[in-house]
This record gives C-alpha cells, structure tokens and sequence, in this order.
C-alpha cells in the first residue's frame, strides 16, 4: 500500500469503527433520535402560541435554529468527547501508538462526525416537514447547503481544541467542553435573535461561528436569498475555519505531547 | 528506503540514563496537593535483535513505564531511547511503523465484537481487513480460541480470551519489536502454555524482538534469553536465567535470585523477626 493509501485506510477505519459502535448502541441511537424530534417539534410549537399572521414564519425561524443547533452540537459533541470517549474505553493507547498521522486520525473523527450528524438532521427535518405542512416555496436550498459546508469546518476546528481539554485534564477537561457548549448555544442566536442579549454578553455572539451561520441559512431558507448574496458570509465562514481548524490540529499536538511527557494519556495509574 | 526495514546491524532497543518522575495533584480541602515520585531513576538497556528480554520486579517498579517509553506513549524526562536505531521521539512515526504492545488491560472497544476491533487494528497499521481476519483466525485457532467468539461483543469474553485476542491483534501487524505487558496475567494454565509456546513460535518463525514484563517466574525462566531485574525505578541486575541463579542464589531457583536481588528476602526476615518479637 502506498504511504496515502495507508492513510485513508486507516482514516476510513476510524469511520467505520464508530459506525460499529453506533449499531452496538442502536436503542440509545433511537432513544435520542426520538427525544431530538420531540424537542425540536415543542420549540416549533412555541409559535403556535403567536397570532396567526407570524405563525409560519416563527415556525421556520425555530426550527432552523432547532435544526441547525443540532447539527452543529453533533459536530463539536463527536469532534470533543472522541478522546475523552477512548480513554474511557481504554483504547487510547492503542489508537494513539499506530503509525498514521494524529491528522488522518482526527479527520476520521470529523467525517464521521459530519456524516452521523447530516443523517440525524434529515431525519428529524423529515419528522418536522411532516408534523407541521410548512411551505418552503421561497427557500433557497442551495445556499442553505452552502452555509451548511461553509460552518462545519470552523465547528471541527472548535471541536478539536475542545478535544484537547480531555487530554490536559481527565474529568474537568470533558466538563469544560460542556460548558463551551453551552456558551455557544446561549450566545449564538439559535432561538432568538442576538439583539435581545444583554450587552455585556452580547459580544461573544460575534465570537461565535454559530451565530453566521444561523444568519445566513435564516436569510437563505426565510428570505430565500441565493448563493450569490450569501456568498460574503460563507467565505467569512469559510475563512474563520481556515483559522480554526489549523489551530485546533496544532492545539491538540501540543496538547499530546504534553500528555505524553505527564502521563496523562491513559485512563487510570 | 523502505519505512518499514531497519538496518540489521542495528541493536533492537538501546537506551540510556532514563529517568521519569510523575506528579499527580489532587485536592486536599481548598489546597492543591502536588506529590512527586520517580518512575526510572537512571535505566540503561540493551536489548539484541531477535532475543527476548524479561523485565521482572515488584508491583510499581517502573516496567511499565519502561514499556511505554519504547512504545513512544511516554517522553522520558532524560536520557535518550532507540529503536533499531531510531529515536523515540524525534523519529516516532517510523518506531511506531515497527513496534506493537499487548498490555495488561485489554484496549479493546467492549462493545464491539473481536472482528470489528481487528478490522479497526488493520485499518490502522495498513493490512488488509480480509487478510487480517483470515490471519487472526489462524492465530487464535492456535491459541484455543473458538471462531463463535469472534463475532460476539468483546464484553461478554473472559479476561482470559481478551487477552488472546489482543495477542493476535499485535501479532497481525508482524510487528519486529513486541512489547509484552503481563501478557500472560489471568490466564489459566493450559492458555498461559499456549500462549508461551506462541510467543517462543513467533521468535522462531518471525525475526523479532520482544520484551516481556511479567511476574511469572517460570515463564521468565521459560522464554526470555535475559532477565533484567528491575527495583525502585532501577535496573538493579541482568543476565541469563542461569547466571543469575549462579550468582546470586545457587542451588536456588529464579525467584530466589529475585528476592534477593531486590533486597525483598531480607525485608521478609525482618518482618518475621519483628513479627516474633
Ligand atoms: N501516568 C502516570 N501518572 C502518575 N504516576 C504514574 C503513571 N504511570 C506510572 N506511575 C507511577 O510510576 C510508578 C511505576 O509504575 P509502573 O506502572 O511503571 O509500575 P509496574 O512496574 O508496571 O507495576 P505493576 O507490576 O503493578 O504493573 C508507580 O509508582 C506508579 O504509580
Ligand atoms: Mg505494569
């Protein structure tokens, strides 16, 4: 095998380990699946409660920030805990040791991650579509697509130096991630726009890559702009994930080497 | 040059003036608690190309540290390790292209069943998964391994059988160097000689290299060409089964010799005297 064919193998093998993994935990896969639907179709229901006239437009603006949110979750979550995951497991060692590049193994973690989330989120749009007959006429679904490509890089990039923390620090460095998460979520515009924050935190809104890129699929989906209007925000998105990623990669092999000198690679003494 | 080869004048494992300390903190009331303690004080070791190292010594002696120097999953504090000539560190991804460990524990995804975790472990090292289960089988037939445990999760094996399986996941990659963590820790006795005669198989048939940690005195005795004693974090003797009975505990056996050298016998007539006093 040639040197990049080894590499995709073993990138391949990375996907495919985790899709076992789901299959194994099929009824948890299922549990949250429905609970994921159910979630997003009671914040679309919020609308209901608006009079009539605001009513299908609410529904839309919520659910692209149900859907997009759980995207973008699946993402950071996969991309975070997938140390964390392995040290649990005990296996870190071993995945750790083989000879492939920390880059093809993070980047089987991040396919896999974009495909688990892409199948979730179809799903539950499905499930939506389906509950509440809205009318998408005005959408404009290619430039939906073209935000969505353009926000998983900088989300991958967050994610791996989220995935760092667990290498630092055992059990606070996956509690971190969770606040991170949760951050995000409050700051970024998913249920309600970023105007109504209070100053003081509003800032971290544009921090946010989440917040770009609920501007952008909302402006695509509600307002049916095409890609060429979009076109601005997705390169700011795009560009912002040049950043990110790199970094990330850089983060996390600093963040190796410095476990690997402390010992804190493996789970337990 | 191929990544893969290696010189062949090359020792397997050569390294020198070895030390690392681990800290570990934790919290006692609302003060930060940090206690140090070495791991290797000083190691010097050379292993030749085709024998079989043991490394015996008391729980916490610093032999898997050792292992996990040469398995570039830990940076050593001082000193420098090779690997057939290749630095542990500055060189790592081609040490890792020749080296595979089975440790204690298992690593194994518990879930998933014998022939996912392979597929995962060929995906890894480049062989391909065809190959690998046809393999795998082979080796674990050998071992006393039935196939119906291959497909069922890794969980619902003993300890026992895991361990197997993890001896054939090292084994499939044809690694030259082979780093043996307790391998035989929890087998029964009729699985611990299988796996001894594989391993002396291994040797015979493929040139590698092995370093062996056990605990197992007859097993040391049985496979490992020398033995290095090691104690506190240091490499206190070496050599051959043979000369370390004759030096240090003729008309003994092996664990005579390890007890003396490492001091423990004389801590054990100490009790006994404090004890009947
Ligand atoms: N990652 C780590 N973090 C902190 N301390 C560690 C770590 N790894 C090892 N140690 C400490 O270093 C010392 C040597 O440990 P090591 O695991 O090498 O012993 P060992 O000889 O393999 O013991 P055993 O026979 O029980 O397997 C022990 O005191 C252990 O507590
Ligand atoms: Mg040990």
């Amino acid at each position: 095998m040639s040197p990049a064919g080894r590499e995709l193998h073993a990138l391949w093998s990375v996907v495919r380990r985790n899709f076992h993994l789901v299959r194994r935990y099929l009824g948890w896969e299922l549990v949250f699946l429905f609970y994921n639907v159910i979630n997003t179709l009671t914040i679309a229901l919020i609308a209901f409660a608006l009079p009539p006239a605001d009513r299908d437009r609410t529904i839309i603006y919520l659910t692209i920030g149900a859907l997009l949110w759980n995207f973008l979750s699946i993402l950071f979550q996969e991309v975070a805990s997938s140390v964390s995951w392995e040290r649990w497991e005990g296996t870190i060692e071993y995945s750790f040791m083989a000879p492939i590049h920390r880059l093809t193994y993070l980047a089987g973690v991040c396919m896999y991650a974009v495909l688990y989330g892409v199948l979730r989120t179809i799903v539950i749009l499905v499930a939506v579509a389906l509950f509440f007959h809205i009318h998408l006429a005005r959408a404009d679904w290619l430039g939906a697509a073209m935000i969505l490509a353009g926000s998983s890089l900088p989300f991958i990039g967050l994610g791996l130096i989220g995935a760092v923390l667990p290498l630092l620090s055992t059990e606070r460095g996956a509690q971190a991630t969770q606040v991170i998460q949760g951050v995000i979520l409050l700051v970024s515009g998913i249920y309600y726009p970023i105007s109504v924050l209070p100053g003081w935190i509003r800032w971290m809104s544009h921090l946010s890559p989440a917040t770009y890129t609920l501007e952008a699929a909302r402006r695509a989906i509600l307002n049916g702009e095409g890609p060429l209007h979009l076109l601005p925000l997705t390169i700011k998105l795009f560009l912002s994930g040049l950043i990110l990623v790199p970094l990330g990669l850089a983060v996390f092999q600093l963040a190796e080497h410095w476990a690997m000198r402390n010992g804190t690679l493996k789970r337990s003494g | 040059m191929d990544e893969g080869s290696v010189s062949p004048k090359a020792v397997a494992v050569e390294g020198q003036g070895l030390w690392k300390e681990f800290s570990t903190k934790k919290w006692v009331g609302a003060k930060r608690q940090v206690t140090r303690s070495y791991a290797l004080k000083g190691v010097d070791l050379a292993v030749q190309r085709r024998e079989i190292l043991g490394i015996l010594g008391p729980n916490g002696s610093g032999k898997s540290t050792l292992i996990r120097l040469m398995a570039t999953l830990l940076i050593p504090d001082q000193g420098w390790l090779k690997v057939f000539g290749l630095d542990v560190i500055r060189d790592r991804q081609r040490v890792r292209r020749l080296i595979n460990r089975v440790s204690v524990e298992a690593s194994f995804f518990k879930k998933l069943t014998a022939r996912e975790n392979l597929a995962y472990a060929a995906g890894l090292y480049g062989v391909s998964n065809a190959k690998a289960q046809v393999e795998a089988t082979r080796i674990l037939a050998s071992l006393g391994l039935q196939r119906d445990k291959l497909e069922v999760p890794l969980e619902t094996l003993s300890r026992g059988q895991q361990q197997k399986i993890a001896i054939a996941r090292a084994l499939l990659t044809s690694p030259t160097l082979m780093l043996l963590d307790e391998p035989t820790t929890g087998l029964d006795p009729t699985s611990r000689r299988d796996v001894q005669e594989f391993v002396l198989n291994v040797r015979r048939e493929h040139d590698s290299t092995m370093v062996l940690c056990t605990h197992d005195m007859a097993e040391a005795e049985r496979l490992c060409d020398r033995i290095a004693i090691i104690h506190e974090g240091r490499i206190i003797a070496v050599g051959t089964p043979a000369d370390l009975i004759a030096s240090y505990a003729s008309g003994g056996g092996l664990e005579d010799a390890f007890f003396h050298i490492t001091g423990l016998d004389q801590e054990r007539l100490r009790a006994e005297a404090e004890g009947d006093g």
